[in-house]
């Protein structure tokens, strides 16, 4: 599962990698919903070439994202043939055992496809480019609004930051523990499920004891450095609008009027 | 056992961009019964190296041997479990292992990995724990009620409770206070006499080295950098310079009276007592010897 | 009230437990600690000096008598003043690590205290800085040495620029190359900065660079006085699980002999010329 790129993160300095990631999310959730009113060729190609602009324009070699979006693969050809023996519009193209394939079913297959393709690249366009923690600041900043209405908005970003500062920590930690409990023998490779379970408990429980005088720790050393919640907090992470974004959005905005003008 | 190392080499995820050289071309030979100390900076392979030990790392090139036990890249190793019950390793802070509810069970959890009968293990643990030097009222106690000492010395018992044949001690003082550093450090001593286990020791300290091993190995990089009987290897205040160590206090010490007064006094191993005299004596009549 | 004037930190008889069935784990304690100075709290595992440090900024509060810090009293309405003349630096280097990086981490502090961000930045930079660590500002944590997350926390500190520094045995979990960089950082700060320190560990080394030092036994004050006059009574020190300076043993063996040393050494330099005298004149 090593090589599945969604969700990671490639440094980068490349044009997409230097826009807000307001920008980004903004740009993403709009194509999300239009790519679903996508009904001719036209119209699928617009977004199509898009997205591949996108994705040339992060730098991050083809084959890599190609690779990465394996896993995916599997699901998009299963889509593609599920689509080919249930839609029964158009004409029969031939016949396979007991199934007719349909001409209709053929198009709607290669789009459903192509819709779900252009989605899963889109989204894991964005977190390739983004750092989790610039993710997690736009989306703190975009829910400001939902302060009024007392949803703790600070207290879940900092909750998602240190969730993903703690994650390499407790990662190494994982890898320690086992190790311990291998020395005792402890076998978390072989022997019958039911005994691979069970040695997952001397595991756990260091694991835990030792998150919970983590967060005990890191609770003391925040509220010796004057922490005491959101109210009257600077913030040194600024985003901040440039050019670029303002480019990105006047052509994106262009991409749609194409886009509604070559629907069907 | 004894224990040999053949042009082993480790590196970690190979054949990717994050490929990382860890040990390189390591020969030594630690005979049975003897107390290695193993020296380096953080990052010089001592990590890495004692994982080879009872098989949690195996070499990518070269060869392990632990007693009839041997580690090579490629073969899976079907006594891997007999390895590690004879090899018994106590990691750095210990104490993060402990799991189950009452000490005597955390105590009995290796050896019933192992296969021990139970009658055989229960009959173990008071002498076990009179060498960790605990009480027996702390067997029906939860190990996360004892304070961060006594949870040490009770991860320790649970290690020794396998009544291994090797021992490594993976800096166990880490943390502890000078009193409970001593304590234990003569704890390890006297079961390696007592026992005869050969144990290794991973430490920082130039002082525990010097006062307990008969063999270090200094690594540096990956590389074995220096080996020989602390009182050959110790003494090289420039060489251990060179890679950032410092000699122990006494050595340089000695290197300090030398310059300052222009006279030697040899390093023999010997305590601050008889320094005294030493210095009294040079001090006297010009030289060091009677 | 006039004491109070001169001394930055002030402990009236605090006693502290943290539970009613356990005994005090801190008993009438009183000490001072004045502005700019060096103060090393040394003493074994559970002599209750982590507690002392707890109580300076408030985390705790004691059960009996009084704290003032730079004339303020210890309070539920003083604690947030007091957090920012008092900052502290404790033991593990993972677990007061908040920020992804390392200046998202100098930051957290001065976020806390409302500190415009224009400023922030400054502040960021002059404190790595301070502390050596300005290349490594983009870093994350996991790819930093013990020692230099504990530098990183000590810039935390400093750029919210406090009067009195606590390192809670902040060298316990690092290597000697991760100490010696820590004790190089605290004397570097101390030549630049006016700042008081509090050091508290079990390592009689590093408190041969304090004014002052405090020993504490089973929460209370045992030995006080400057480093010299500390180690003199090295058999105490023994006695209660701590170690002397490999000097200071020397010295007290050679004293034992007959030679009459007249200063207790800090160092092996000192020792070898007060020898180095005292055999010219033999």
């Amino acid at each position: 599962m090593n090589n599945l790129i969604i969700g990671q993160y490639v440094p980068g300095e490349s044009m997409v990698h230097q826009l807000d990631p307001r920008t980004k999310i903004t740009v993403i959730f709009f194509y999300v919903i239009v790519i679903f009113f996508a009904n001719s060729f036209f119209s699928y190609f617009i977004l199509a070439a898009f997205a591949f602009i996108s994705a040339m324009l992060t730098r991050i070699p083809a084959g890599y994202i190609i690779r990465g979006l394996k896993p995916v693969w599997l699901l998009i050809v299963f889509t593609f043939l599920l689509h080919l023996f249930v839609t029964k519009e158009g004409d029969v193209l031939f016949r396979i055992f007991s199934f007719y394939v349909y001409s209709g079913a053929l198009i709607q297959g290669f789009a459903i496809s192509l819709r779900f393709f252009l989605l899963i690249l889109m989204t894991s366009l964005l977190t390739l480019t983004t750092t989790p923690i610039a993710i997690t600041d736009a989306i703190e900043d975009m829910l400001g609004p939902l302060k009024k209405v007392r949803f703790p908005v600070h207290e879940l970003a900092l909750m998602m930051s240190i969730s993903l500062r703690f994650i390499p920590t407790l990662m190494q930690e994982t890898e320690k523990i086992s190790k311990a409990q291998a020395s005792r023998g402890v076998d978390f490779r072989t022997g019958p499920i039911k005994d691979r379970i069970k040695a997952i408990v001397p595991l756990l429980v260091p694991l835990f004891v030792s998150a919970f005088k983590r967060a005990e720790e890191l609770a003391m050393a925040m509220e010796a450095r004057g922490y005491k919640g959101g109210e009257g907090r600077t913030k040194f992470r600024e985003l901040q609008l440039s050019s670029r974004d303002y480019a990105l959005f006047i052509s994106f905005v262009f991409v749609l009027l194409l886009f509604w003008w070559a629907r069907a | 056992m004894e224990i040999t190392f053949e042009h082993v080499s480790h590196i970690y995820q190979p054949n990717t961009p994050f490929a990382f050289h860890a040990l390189k071309d390591l020969s030594f030979h630690i005979p049975s019964g003897s107390y290695t100390a193993i020296i380096g900076h953080t990052g010089s392979g001592k990590s890495t190296l004692i994982q080879h030990l009872n098989g949690l790392l195996i070499p990518t090139e070269g060869r392990v041997k632990v007693g009839d036990f041997q580690l090579e890249p490629g073969k899976k190793n079907k006594h891997m479990k007999d390895l590690r019950k004879h090899v018994g390793v106590v990691f750095q802070y210990p104490e993060h292992q402990l799991f189950e509810e009452t000490v005597k069970k955390d105590l009995m959890f290796g050896p019933l990995n192992f296969g021990t009968a139970e009658t055989t293990i229960e009959k173990r643990i008071p002498e076990i724990l009179e060498a960790v030097q605990l009480p027996e009222e702390v067997l029906d106690r939860s190990p996360f009620d004892l304070s961060g000492g006594q949870m040490r010395r009770v991860a320790i018992a649970g290690i020794l409770m396998m009544d291994p044949n090797v021992l490594v001690l993976d800096e166990p003082t880490a943390g502890l206070d000078p009193g409970g550093r001593r304590e234990m450090m003569d704890m390890f001593y006297n079961l390696h006499k007592e026992k005869e286990m050969t144990t290794i020791l991973v430490t920082h300290s130039m002082e525990d080295a010097m006062k307990y091993a008969d063999y270090v190995l200094i690594m540096n990089e990956g590389r074995l950098y220096m080996e020989g009987q602390p009182e050959e290897v110790l003494i090289q205040k420039k060489k251990l310079e060179a890679v950032g160590l410092d000699v122990p206090e006494m050595v340089e010490f000695l290197s300090m009276f030398e310059e300052k007064f222009g006279t030697k006094i040899p390093f023999h191993g010997q305590n601050i007592k008889e320094l005294a005299s030493d210095m009294l004596r040079v001090m006297k009549w010009g030289k060091c010897d009677e | 009230m006039r004491e109070l004037e001169q001394s930055f930190i002030q402990f009236d008889e605090v006693s502290f437990w943290y539970n009613h069935d356990e005994p005090w784990a801190l008993k009438e304690l009183s000490l001072t600690i004045k502005k700019n100075e060096f103060v090393a709290v040394i003493g074994h595992n559970g002599s209750g000096k982590s507690t002392i440090a707890k109580l300076m900024n408030g985390l705790l509060f004691p059960q009996k008598g009084e704290i003032f810090v730079d004339g303020l009293r210890l309070s539920e309405e003083t604690v947030w003043d007091i957090r920012k003349k008092v900052g502290m630096v404790f033991q593990n280097p993972d677990n007061q690590f908040v920020g992804t990086t390392v200046e998202d981490d100098v930051a957290f502090g001065l976020e806390n205290h409302g500190i415009p961000r224009k400023e922030m930045i400054e502040r960021i930079e002059q404190s790595l800085k301070a502390v050596g660590m300005l290349d490594y500002r983009k870093h994350e944590p996991h790819r930093l040495s013990g020692g230099q997350k504990q530098r990183v926390a000590i810039a935390g500190v400093l750029a919210v620029a406090p009067d009195l520094i606590i390192l809670d045995e902040a060298t316990a979990m690092l290597d000697p190359k991760g100490r010696t960089e820590i004790m190089k950082t605290v004397q570097r700060i101390r030549k630049e900065k006016k700042v008081s320190i509090l050091m508290i560990t079990h390592d009689l080394h590093e408190v041969t660079f304090a004014d002052r030092v405090i020993v504490m036994n089973r929460g209370q004050k045992l030995i006080e006085g400057t480093p010299k006059e500390v180690f003199q009574q090295h058999e105490t020190l023994w006695e209660i699980g701590l170690d002397i300076p490999f000097v200071a043993k020397i010295a007290a063996e050679l004293k034992q002999r007959g030679i009459p040393l007249n200063k207790q050494p800090l160092n092996n330099k000192e020792l070898l010329e007060e020898l180095w005298r005292l055999h010219s004149n033999m």
